[in-house]
């Protein structure tokens, strides 16, 4: 990637940053921690690496899919769907409040454009998006299905039903992510219920897994580059992405306090110093 | 007796009929199962369309998933396993990737209430009625029999959103014509009374006919009506009954608690309060038996039907 290119895609992210803890401090309460910590690969993904239609379709076909699975990190898909072209900006003023198509997690039920499945009881969407991939091969489409899970969510069964699956039956055309902050809403995970070696547990499970910075922009791009030449090539493949929980923020980074509060209007202010606004705040 | 059938089926093996013969029509359509392909009938389908079945293993919960991502890119997918493990087991996942996410799922379920038999209570869900109705935009349809099934495993196919299809394991009678439509949400009228009502749902309607005879035989004329719709339920046609009749009884093999015999006394409790009776299981698990000993011990027979159409005459004002 061009530096040029990628200095607009970090501006595009520093804006998404902001979106999320005006979101937060607006609604009064919300995810900021997990979100600011995605909006590196979000940004990416949909400035950059997705094939996507600019119109949203809930059917998808012939462009790539995203599923967030880890739906309390609403804040930073919303944004990056609004400064995508999806819906208006001033929406995402809307977040978490009543009459709003931005809930507090992600649904299709509000009609919202770009979100296609409800998201937020974790564990469901590495099935959805093997469902939506499957679907692919069926309709003879060689586009790609992502996907995006918690470390975290990781405690959950259905997880391992779903990699299992993906293996068994080459479901390769799905990149899957994980957000391996090493952070939940009791404690690190290290403390809580120990995921490790996620690595060698999708190894074991038969994915082909790849590991990077998710918060460098540069690595994890070609990150992604590498994977997608794995497509089609018989095995489900994994992002294991190390990312700082409130990235961008320093009173929000090594801690887990920030999963679940939003910041107030002071700190709001102090956050806000810290990220450039690129493309106009809503 | 005013119907007879010449042979007995199973309502699984009209679900997996039916799901062959709808997948021939309709290329959209593709089949989940979870470790139960020959209990669920699905060996033909699979045998058929091998590219549009998915075997998931015993992963209820990852087949409900994958059953609603493929709904996006316009499949129709069909998921089979027992109604334990189609409903209670996966409660979460079908309510938020499913019923709250709009997605055009088709759960069908097999061995449902006691008629399961011997394997036991474990596997014997008396619940998944009053679990599935009260999910928003969840249809839920319990069959009678093979035909019926059959019918309504095609017709579901045809309707946009999530549908759980309830059915059987026993061989029961085939009473109902074959090759006749199927009307998501219609009631059918199986005899005309005055008297008293019956509404029945699933294996149970072939014992509100048994019943009808007897009651007959003692010179009453009764209201039968086959409700193989539960939600959304055809109120008119209850409420036009039981306005002739003033009195009704309801049969199922479903707790009474959560089942079709609530719903039927909201419609009335709402609209035109009669005294009703329910046949049902009442609030109790099942066990190990045989099917009609079991259905006998728990008070799911033509005797229970008739013995509440008196008590629910006698309360009649």
């Amino acid at each position: 990637m061009k530096k040029k290119e990628l200095q607009e895609l970090q501006g595009i992210a520093s804006q998404v940053r902001r979106d999320i803890v005006r979101m937060v401090n607006n609604a009064g309460n919300g995810h900021p921690g997990g979100a600011l910590g995605c909006a590196d690969l979000l940004t990416l993904l949909y400035f950059k690496v997705m094939e996507r239609k600019e119109k949203f379709e809930m059917n998808g076909e012939n462009e790539d899919l995203f599923f967030l699975s880890n739906g309390h990190i609403s804040a930073v898909w919303y944004s990056v769907l609004a400064r995508s072209g999806y819906f208006d900006v001033e929406e995402l003023k809307t977040h978490r409040k009543i009459d709003s198509r931005l809930q507090g997690h992600p649904t299709p039920y509000e009609e919202l454009e770009g979100v296609r499945m409800a998201s937020g009881s974790l564990g469901q969407g590495l099935s959805v998006a093997i469902g939506a991939a499957l679907t692919k091969k069926l309709n003879k489409e060689n586009k790609v299905v992502y996907v995006l899970m918690g470390d975290g969510e990781q405690q959950e069964g259905q997880i391992w039903e779903a990699a299992m699956f993906a293996a068994h039956h080459k479901v390769d055309n799905l990149i899957a992510f994980i957000d391996h902050n090493k952070q939940q809403i009791d404690g690190s995970t290290d403390e809580v219920m120990s995921v490790e070696s996620l690595k060698d547990k999708y190894e074991s499970f038969g994915w082909n897994v790849f590991e990077c910075d998710g918060n460098n922009m540069e690595k994890l791009y070609s990150t992604i580059i590498l994977a997608k030449k794995e497509v089609g090539n018989q095995k489900p493949l994994m992002i294991l992405m190390k990312t700082e929980m409130g990235y961008g923020v320093d009173y929000m980074m090594g801690t887990h306090k920030w999963h679940g509060v939003a910041p107030n209007d002071e700190e709001t202010k102090k956050a806000l110093e810290q990220l450039e606004e690129t493309l106009g705040d809503f | 007796m005013k119907y007879s059938f010449s042979e007995k089926k199973d309502t699984r093996s009209g679900f997996g009929d039916g799901l062959l013969e709808v997948a021939k029509k309709n290329d959209r359509v593709v089949g989940l199962c979870a470790d139960l392909t020959g209990s669920l009938k699905m060996g033909d389908f699979k045998k058929a369309f091998p590219d549009r079945f998915f075997q998931v293993g015993i992963a209820e919960a990852n087949m409900i998933g994958i059953a609603a991502g493929m709904t996006i890119g316009g499949m129709i997918p069909y998921t089979g396993t027992f109604a334990n493990f189609s409903t209670g087991r996966v409660y979460d996942q079908i309510r938020q990737s499913i019923a709250y996410s709009k997605k055009n799922v088709k759960i069908c379920a097999s061995h449902a209430g006691l008629t399961l038999g011997e394997d036991g209570a474990t596997h014997q869900i008396l619940e998944d009625i009053g679990l599935m109705k009260m999910l928003p935009h969840m249809t839920v349809i319990n069959t009678c029999d093979y035909n019926q099934t059959k019918a309504a495993t095609i017709a579901i196919a045809d309707l946009e959103g999530p549908v759980y299809l309830r059915f059987g394991r026993p061989k029961v009678p085939v009473f109902t014509p074959d090759n006749d439509s199927f009307e998501v949400g219609k009631a059918v009228q199986l005899c005309e009374g005055s008297d008293v009502t019956i509404i029945a749902t699933g294996h149970l309607v072939w014992e509100a006919l048994l019943a009808e005879e007897i009651l007959s035989n003692k010179g009453l004329s009764v209201d039968v009506i086959n409700i193989h719709t539960i939600k959304p339920l055809d109120e008119k046609a209850i409420i036009d009954s039981v306005r002739e009749t003033k009195c009704v009884v309801t049969a199922e093999e479903h707790q009474i608690f959560g089942g079709l015999g609530e719903s039927v006394a909201g419609v009335l409790a709402r609209s035109f309060p009669a005294p009703i009776e329910m046949v049902g299981v009442k609030d109790c698990f099942g066990e190990s038996g045989e099917p009609d000993e079991l259905m006998v011990k728990y008070g799911l027979t033509k005797n229970e039907i008739v013995d509440a159409a008196m008590k629910v005459i006698a309360r009649k004002a």
